[in-house]
Parts: structure tokens; sequence; C-alpha cells
């Protein structure tokens, strides 16, 4: 099994070891990849979308011709896993600072995001969630300058909830998180992706 | 309960109780805030990114739309600084607030070593990121300040290990080298990153006994030394600043290892800032790939005209302020 990590920018080397820790877990022998360039999406099994700075990322991701490579791909039915940033960069729809920035989007799920919903990083927070799907005790979900889920439909379902608004979603093959599994010990969000890539 | 209610009674809260880390409830659930994690995790979101010294809004979303990560709301960039001399103290708040509202990045700002009433100013306003930082007059000439009291998280500069490792041990989440701020020159961010690489190094070859002796002469504890040797790094994200002035230093910087890099006067004392920003973002992207390097480096506007280091007095060298 072939895994990327997109790695233009943010926390990439957590969810390299992350993924690594998942397929130990699982006892599946695979390959964890930075992804930077184009060349590097053909023969992947799942692409991880990291967390980071989302109009960063999303600038880089146009100038690297990675955007429309990653978007055929996921149209073709290559699953992926966003988080935080990650999640942003997949929503069909963002809010203001998404279009003032005009921020390059994948828009591949039906979500619409708003960016910082919690607050700025004073008021980034820990807390124990429920995560429907996923097995065993409730996860420690990590907020960080977090966005929120404000809309779904489509093919989207809401995962888990926080405060009356999505903070986790599910479409097909994709997974997307507000908050951050890679900080975490807990490996049971990417064994589940991997799961989803075994297809 | 709204959220922003739940937050004013934390934060009465902690005021009562005076607590480090904060534990709450929000409807069934126990919510913590300030912790460790979240302050290093923010530094991890900016690796691999530039962060942008601006001294207002309009530069603010310059950097923004450049790809900057975050930016420095300052009074003045450190090049003017230097100019100006005097005592430099925390920017208004009111011209970092403006910074604040015009752009969706985080926004980082500094106060003065050992000021803890300029960083609780910066708290109550707000910013993402407080920088301890040299670049203004120090308030302090004996301690820094105990970060671990604050839930925003800090950047401290350091010009070897032991810097570095006494700021984590006061509670940094990000260090960063203390190249000569506001001089356009490389030249004192490579010695502080070389030397810190070579003490990390150093350190593999001890034993016990040894690392123990390096802790008692860095002045922290043996388990953040070991930490260390572990790792084989520092144990917060480390980012390079001071003296980047082109798309190649930053490139060179971030080809030593360091996770990301600071530009101060570098931006906005070229000749045509967008374009500056721009191409220094893709080199902190691409470091490794020279094509794109010199892509990011043609027709540059004019870079600024910088300083240098040997021609500075002793005394007007920012980086040996709190050590």
């Amino acid at each position: 099994m072939k895994i990327g990590v997109l790695g233009l920018q943010g926390a990439v080397s957590e969810h390299l070891s992350a993924t690594k820790r998942a397929m130990d877990s699982l006892g599946i022998r695979g390959e964890v990849r930075w992804v930077s360039h184009r060349d590097h999406i053909d023969g992947l099994d799942g692409l991880i979308l990291p967390g980071g700075e989302s109009t960063t990322i999303g600038r880089l991701m146009a100038t690297t011709g990675l955007l429309q490579e990653i978007k055929d791909a996921v149209e073709k039915g290559l699953p992926i896993l966003g988080t935080c940033a990650g999640l942003i960069l997949m929503a069909k729809e963002g809010d203001k600072h998404v279009e003032r920035t005009k921020q390059p989007l994948l828009r591949v799920m039906d979500i619409k995001i708003i960016r910082n919903a919690f607050g700025r990083q004073r008021e980034s927070f820990e807390v124990d969630i429920p995560i429907r799907g996923l097995k065993g005790k409730p996860f420690r979900a990590v907020f960080i300058r977090a966005p929120a889920i404000e809309r779904l439909w489509g093919g989207a379902e809401s995962l888990a909830e926080l405060e009356g608004r999505t903070v986790a979603a599910k479409q097909g093959r994709m997974l997307a998180f507000c908050f951050h599994p890679e900080l975490t010990e807990d490996t049971r969000i990417h064994e589940w992706f991997l799961e989803l890539c075994k297809g | 309960m709204t959220f922003a209610v739940f937050l004013c009674k934390a934060l009465l809260l902690k005021r009562y109780f005076n607590l480090d880390i904060q534990l709450m409830v929000m409807g069934e659930n126990k919510v913590l805030v300030g912790t460790e994690r979240l302050k290093r995790g923010f530094a991890s979101m900016c690796k691999g990114g530039v962060i942008m010294d601006v001294t207002s809004a309009e530069q603010a979303r310059i950097a923004e739309e450049a790809g900057a990560v975050a930016v420095m709301a300052l009074q003045a960039v450190p090049a003017d600084i230097r100019k100006a001399g005097g005592v430099a103290r925390m920017a208004d708040p009111a011209k970092i607030r403006e910074i604040m509202d015009a752009v969706s990045i985080p926004v980082m700002a500094k106060c003065r070593i050992g000021h803890f009433a300029e960083a609780q100013i910066l708290e109550a306003l707000g910013v993402d990121m407080i920088d301890e930082s040299e670049v203004l007059t120090p308030a302090d000439q004996e301690y820094h300040i105990d970060k671990k009291k604050f839930k925003v998280p800090f950047v401290c500069g350091a010009r070897d290990l032991g810097e570095a490792l006494r700021r984590i041990n006061e509670g940094a989440a990000m260090i960063r080298t203390k190249g000569e701020a506001g001089t356009g020159n490389i030249v004192e961010a490579v010695k502080h990153i070389r030397l810190t690489l070579r003490q990390i190094d150093e350190l593999k070859s001890l034993d016990r006994k040894g690392l123990e002796v390096k802790a008692s002469e860095y002045g922290v504890p043996v388990g953040l030394v070991e930490e260390v040797v572990r790792l084989g790094r520092l144990p917060v994200v480390w980012f390079c600043a001071g003296g980047i002035a082109t798309p190649a230093d930053a490139a060179l910087v971030m080809q030593f290892g360091v996770d990301g890099v600071f530009v101060g006067s570098g931006i906005f004392k070229s000749s045509d800032p967008p374009k500056m920003a721009r191409a220094i973002v893709e080199a902190t992207r691409h470091y490794d790939d020279p094509s794109a390097l010199l892509r990011a480096s043609e027709n540059l506007p004019l870079p600024m005209k910088g300083v240098d280091v040997r021609e500075l007095k002793p005394e007007q060298l920012l980086q040996a302020r709190g050590i």
C-alpha cells in the first residue's frame, strides 16, 4: 500500500509518522510518501491533506499543478483524509475569507466551511468527543484555530458535532476532520482511513 | 451557552484559580486550553512556511496573498528600529488589531524580553503567538518571561543550544535563530544554525554523566537534554530569523534543516514587496530543487541594501540581548 501526505507546508511529518504507526497496528506493509510534485500522485492508494495554513497550501498547490492533479485523482476515486486546513481545501464552498483571498480549493466534498470558527489560538482547545463509525472510547480532538463545517449536502454525512457544529464528515472514501488526530498517539482515525484505502 | 460566553467564564476561572492549564466543561465534555500540545501544535502548523514582518493592514494583505503562513505585526521593521535608536517597545495594540482585522492568517506580535505585562496585553488582545524579542529593548536583564503562565504560545530567539533549551524550559513553543535583525545579512543566522546543530551532535556522543554536566552548564533539567538526544533535534519547531533578504537566503537555511523562516525587513524594504514575498514563499517550499530556486530568483526586485555585520559595534548587536 502507498499512502501520500501532501507536503507543501504544515504538519507533514506528524501525519507521516501517524500513518506508519497505523500501518504497524493493522499489520499492513506499505510506504508513506511525501508528496510535493505532481508526479508523486501516480500509484498512490490514498492521500492525506495535512493541517497548516490553508491559504499557503492552496496557493502552492496551484503553482505546482498539484491542485488539478489531485482533483482529477479524487474524482477518479483516490481516497483522501483531510485535517483542519486539509478539510478546508476539500470543501466545495468556503467562507468570506476564502472568497476575499481567492484561495484555491480542491472543491471535491459537499460541505461549506467557516474558517477559525472557534476563535484565535488563545481559544484553541482539546476535548474528548464521540465519532460515529469509530469504535471504542471517545477521541481526543485537538482543535487549533479550527474551522467548522457550516453545512453539508449531497453525499456528505456528519460524523461528529460540538456545540451544535459539525466537526467531522465522510463522503464516500473521503474523510474530513476539523481537528488534528496526527497530534495524538491515537491512530484509530488513520487506521480507518487505511481500511478505506484498501477498498 | 454560546462559545463566547463559555470562553469568558473560562478566562475568569483561570484568573481565580491561577491555573496553568485549564480544565472546563463544554456540555458533557471536559475541555483543555493552553496545553503544551496546543502551543507546540500551533507552531507545527507553521512548518515549511514564511512568517513576514508587516507594519500595516495593507502590507498584511500583501503577505497573506503571497502565501505567508503568519504575519508579525510591528510598529516598525527591524531595519528602521535599528536606525531610529532609543527604546523600542511593544507596538500600539490598536495597530496590531488593525492588522488582525485585515487578514485571516495568524498574527504574531513582539514584546520586550522579560516584559510580562506587555505579554499580558498581547494575550488579552488575542494575538496568536508572542515573540519575546531581542529586537525590542530588553526590560529585564536577568529573567525571561515565565511563558508557562500564558495560554498563548511564545517564540524566542536562540544563538545556540543552551539558549534554546533555557527558553524551551521556560515554556517557549517555538525557537528561532537570532540572526542580526535588520541587516539583510544572513551570516549571523548561519552561525547560529551551525553552532546549534554541532552542539546537538556533540550531545549524542555523551554518556549519562556527560549529559548531566551539559544540562547543568546549560541550566536546564537533564530530561530536556536527553529529549534532544532521543529526537536528534530540538524538541520544538525551529525557524530561522534575522538577515533573510532573498529567496536563495531562505533556501540556504532550509537546507541546513530549519523548519521555516521569518523574514523581517527583507520583503517590505525591497523594491517590489509582493514579488519578493511570493519568490521567498516558493523558495522556502522548493528549497531542495535548484531549478525551482532559479525560477524564484530571476528578475527579482532589488533586495534591501543591507549592513556588513563587522561594521557594527558590539553594543549595536541585538543578538547579545537576553541569553
